[in-house]
This record gives structure tokens, sequence and C-alpha cells, in this order.
């Protein structure tokens, strides 16, 4: 029991941790330009085919490192073709733009790539188990943990350090003044756009590795990232962190004993957290 | 506010949609389409009219009324198939459902705003889609709920066989979409829809003029529920069949391209939105597999060339 139940913990943190990775793309594009991003999903499942296609050629490593940023440079394309004109709009036409994407994404990689599950290959040295009393652990799972948390820690550094990041920052909470100081605005918002969706493929090939390929990775991952960044609180990327992780792991554990309510859980922890503390658990008071 | 000569194109509008409404089976077989997609055209004008009285009429975006739509479904459904054999008691119940989650949930978002409303209502859909989906011994599950069908109606001197005839049945559904339409006119046009409308121009200042801002976004959002509710059990009885398809985030997008389509600041438009929807849906899906993508990209197109809607340019060119 013990096991069973540290298994789905174990699980959920992983679960939790994909949330989490796409939760922050998500957010860091809400909170700067406002937009809500359903294409996200979408995006999420160009990396993880992306890196399919590319592993013949350069192996799953290669394939890790390229296929985020040529995600990267695909969203990049979009911000400047579409999404672009929205900013500044009623929100509305960017959620029906982004939504309309999200629609052809996830088709155009079923039209190239066949409706089928595909196998995704990772290397041997990752996928045998750590120990044989927790047959969950395998290396791949671990290797995925400490990506994720690396690619958290270098985000919050980006953030915290970097010109790029501390603009960013800065138009979160006025972009107006941010403008007025000089900064191109336009430049500023295309790179946090692409930062987002270099996230975004990230956790696509770590998701392809551990759930195998269809074209409907990214929407069955989508919803959780926003009831993630609801929990945590709209505006806070820390939260979207805590958030991510959090619902991961209550829905491991509930899964133990009620399988079936693993997915309504997450939304019933929602509805929780905005009954008792509707800006979410590490929101601003009064920012929306 | 009188009528006066500027409204006349209005009624010649109202005039025009009633007619053709009212003698759709007679034409439609005749232009390619069948009685059931004029149906389905009606079915989903209802939905897109009810969301537009929250999104275009007092400016509150949601995005998850695919929830409230499908509960209809669903209520009607399981009753039929499970309770009680009798359309009218399904679509009661079907709508109850949708009304009393509206409520519940209305509580608990009814002071959120903007976008943040908009992510809380697409999140909250979800909930429900999981429960039918999950609930296979009772939802049918992915499969959906069928082997029920609705009943004809009934009356002690008179039987409605909305069964085994379509047109029958188009103008029982002609029926509430016109009683509900008229409702939803009703309100718009008392000192409760112009409230809504000084909501959605300026919420500050319809607040410091001692509205009771949240009360009034709460009921706007429980009247249109409520329709789409009704919408939704008229589309269960439409095909017979329940499907958790009806209660995904997708299809709120859905109603919301449609009202947008049409122009949402008219009260026609979500018709017109939802009648180019549904037309173009139909054909566009029996002549390709890809119909997704076409879809996607009819949304893309909308959004950037025309985001004022059928009506709303319409409106432009009569009225400068």
């Amino acid at each position: 029991m013990t096991q069973l139940i540290l298994y789905n913990v174990f699980n959920g943190l992983i679960v939790g941790a994909f949330y989490a990775l796409m939760a922050l793309g998500l957010s860091l594009i809400l909170n700067l330009s406002g937009v809500i991003n359903f294409a996200h999903g979408g995006f999420l499942a160009v990396g993880a085919y992306l890196a399919f296609a590319l592993i013949p050629y350069l192996g799953f490593w290669g394939a890790l490192v390229i296929s985020p940023l040529l995600t990267a440079l695909f969203g990049l394309v979009i911000e400047r073709l579409l999404i672009r004109r929205l900013y500044g709009r009623d929100p509305l036409y960017s959620l029906l733009l982004t939504f309309g994407l999200a629609f052809m994404l996830e088709d155009g990689t079923r039209f190239i790539w066949g409706p089928q599950t595909l196998p995704f290959s990772i290397p041997d040295s990752l996928s045998s188990p750590l120990s044989s009393s927790f047959f969950f652990l395998t290396g791949y799972r671990l290797f995925m943990v400490l990506l994720v948390t690396a690619a958290v820690i270098a985000l919050f550094l980006i953030l915290s350090y970097t010109r790029l990041g501390v603009r960013i920052r800065a138009g979160t909470l006025d972009l107006e003044t941010v403008s007025v100081l000089g900064v191109n605005v336009r430049i500023l918002r295309s790179l946090n756009f692409g930062l987002g969706i270099y996230l975004a493929g990230l956790a696509g090939v770590l998701a392809a590795g551990m759930l195998g390929l269809q074209p409907t990775i990214g929407s069955d991952l989508i919803m959780p990232s926003f009831v993630a960044i609801i929990i945590g609180g709209l505006g806070s990327l820390p939260g979207t962190l805590v958030g991510g992780l959090l619902i991961g792991v209550a829905s491991g554990v509930v899964t133990v004993w009620f399988p079936s309510a693993s997915e309504a859980m997450i939304y019933v922890m929602m509805g929780l957290v905005l009954l008792v503390r509707p800006r979410g658990l590490f929101g601003e008071e009064g920012r929306f | 506010m009188k009528d006066g000569p500027q409204d006349y194109p209005k009624y010649v509008g109202a005039a025009v949609i009633w007619l053709a409404l009212l003698s759709m089976p007679f034409w439609i077989n005749r232009v390619g389409g069948y009685t059931q997609l004029g149906t389905e055209v009606l079915v989903m004008a209802l939905a897109a009219t009810a969301l537009n009285f929250l999104l275009g009429f007092t400016g509150v975006l949601s995005f998850g009324h695919a929830a409230y739509f499908g509960l209809g479904v669903y209520g009607a459904g399981l009753t039929i198939k499970y309770l009680l054999p009798s359309t009218l008691a399904g679509m009661a119940v079907g709508v109850l459902t949708a009304v009393v989650a509206a409520a519940i949930i209305g509580l608990l978002i009814v002071h959120l705003r903007g976008i943040y409303f908009a992510m809380v209502t697409i999140a909250f859909g979800q909930v429900f889609y999981f429960i039918a989906f999950r609930w296979n011994n009772v939802t049918g599950g992915d499969d959906g709920l069928s082997n029920w069908s609705r009943q004809p109606i009934d009356f002690g001197f008179a039987r409605l066989d909305i069964l085994h005839s379509p047109v029958t049945f188009y103008y029982f559904v002609l029926f509430f979409f016109a009683v509900a339409v008229a409702i939803m006119a009703a309100l718009l046009r008392s000192p409760f829809g112009r409230t809504l409308l000084a909501i959605r121009e300026n919420e500050r200042r319809t607040r410091f003029l001692g509205v009771p801002v949240d009360r009034h976004i709460w009921l706007s959002w429980l009247i249109s529920c409520t329709f789409v509710g009704l919408a939704g059990t008229l589309y269960a009885l439409l095909n017979n069949f329940a499907d958790p398809h009806t209660l995904y985030w997708e299809q709120s997008g859905v109603f919301v391209i449609m009202a947008v389509l049409g122009g949402m600041r008219s009260f026609w438009g979500p018709l017109i939105g939802a009648a180019i929807y549904v037309v173009l849906q139909d054909y566009v899906s029996t002549m390709t597999q890809n119909w997704m993508s076409f879809i996607g990209l009819f949304f893309v197109l909308v959004v950037l060339f025309f985001p004022r809607g059928v009506l709303g340019i319409i409106r432009r060119k009569v009225v400068p």
C-alpha cells in the first residue's frame, strides 16, 4: 500500500511537472500580452512530433535540444503573422484565434503523422528501472524531473537576472511605462511569446517519451494547465509552478482510491480555491 | 426609448427572419439541405443567442457554455432513457440540471472579470465532461448515451408525433426557439436589460450608480445558461443521442464563434452565425476528413477579417 501511494505521488509529481512547464509558458504569455494561448497544446504537439521526426537524424539528445528551439521559432512566426495583430484588442479575439490555431495544429499533426499512437524511442540508458524495489523509478522519469527542475530554475534565473527577464517582469506590471522608457515592446512581446512556446516544445518532447505520441497529446494537457494557473493565482509564476505540482500530486493521490475521479478532482480543487481565495494561492489582490 | 423611423429596417429584418424560419421546411430541400439541418441551425442559434445575452449584451466573456449545453443534453437523455419516457419531462430535467449547476458555479465566479472569468469558465466546463466521460455504466462514457429516442407528445385531445415526422419536430423546436428568443428580447428591453448594457459599457460607473453589478451579472449568466441548457435538451432530442463532445471545451468555442461571426452586438447576429457555421460544417465534413483544419482556419479568418460579424458589417453600411 505504501508503495502504491508512493508510486502515485511520484507519478503525480511527474504529471504535475508537465502541467507546470506548460502552464509557465501560458502564464508568461498571459501576463505580458493578455493573450490566453489556446494553441499552447498544439505547440506542445508540434514539439513532440518534431522530436519524433528528428530522432533518426540527431538521436534523442539532439532532438531534445533542437526540437524545442524549432518549435519556438515556429511560435515566433505565428506570433509575427497572426497574434501580434490582436494585442490590445478585446481578449475575445485572441482567444478565438488561438482556439482556431489549436484545431489546425492538432489536425495538422494528425494529417502528417496519422491518428495512431506512435512509439517514441528513448535511449536505453534512461529506460531501465534504477532499483528493483522502486520499480516505477525509471531513469527516464528521474531524468524528466531533473530536466524540468533545471528548466524552471533557468527560467526564473532568466527572469531575475537578464535584461530581457527584467523587462518582461516590468512589462507584466506596467507595459506602458516600459514602452515609454524606450523598450521596444513589440520585440519584447515576441521574445516572451517565443520563450513560452519553447517551454511548450520542451514539455512536448518529454511528454512524448512518457505518454507516447498522439495528435491529442496537447489538448489533453492544456485544461489542467489552465487550472494550475488559476489555483496558483493569475500573474504569479511561482504560483503557477506550485499550482501545477499541486494538482498533479492531488490527482495522483486520488487515483489510489478513485481512479475515475482523478481528472474531476483538479476541478474540484479549483472550485475550492476560488471559494476560499478567489485570487488564487499566490495571486495579487485586485489585479483581476 | 420610443421607436421611430430609424427602427424600421430592424422590423423588416425581424419579419424576414421569422418568415424564413416559419417556411424553412418548404424550401430547405430545394436548396440542397434537409429538415434536420434546419432544426440543427435553430438549436445552435438558440444556444448562440443565449450565450450572446451574456457576451454581447452584458459584456461578460464566457468560454464554458458547452457545460450547460451538455448538461441539458445529458439531463434530457438520461431522464428519457432511465426515468420517464417523456419528451417534456426530459427537457424539464435537462434545463433544471443546467440551471442548478449554473447557479452554483455562477456564485463562485461572478466577481471575476475579463480573461480570468473566461479561463475559469473554460476550466469548470471540463468537470462535467469528465463525469460524462468516466461514469461509463450510466452515461455510456466515450461512446455516448444511445438507445433512447424522443417520444411523441400526447396532449389528450391531440398527438404531436415529433418522433417520426422531422417537419413536426422542426416546428416543435421552432416553438421553443420563439418563446426563448421572445423572453430574451423582452428582458433586454426591460430596465434590467438596459442595466446590463450599462454594465457592458462602463461597469465602474454603473456600480457607482448603486447597481448591484455582481448580482446582475449572476442573473444574466443564469438566464444565458438556462436557455443554453434548453438548446442542449433540444439537441439531444434532435439526435436521439447524448454525445460527450457536447460537453467539451471545443463546443464552447463554437458557440462563441457563431455569435462573433453573426455579429455579437446584434440580437439576430448569433442566428446568422449559427446558420453559416452549421451549414458550412455539414458541407465541409462531407468533403474532407480534415474538417478540423478548415474549422480552425475559419476561426482565424473570422477573427482577422470579420471581427464585427455579418450584421455588424451590414449595420455599418446602412447606418454610417
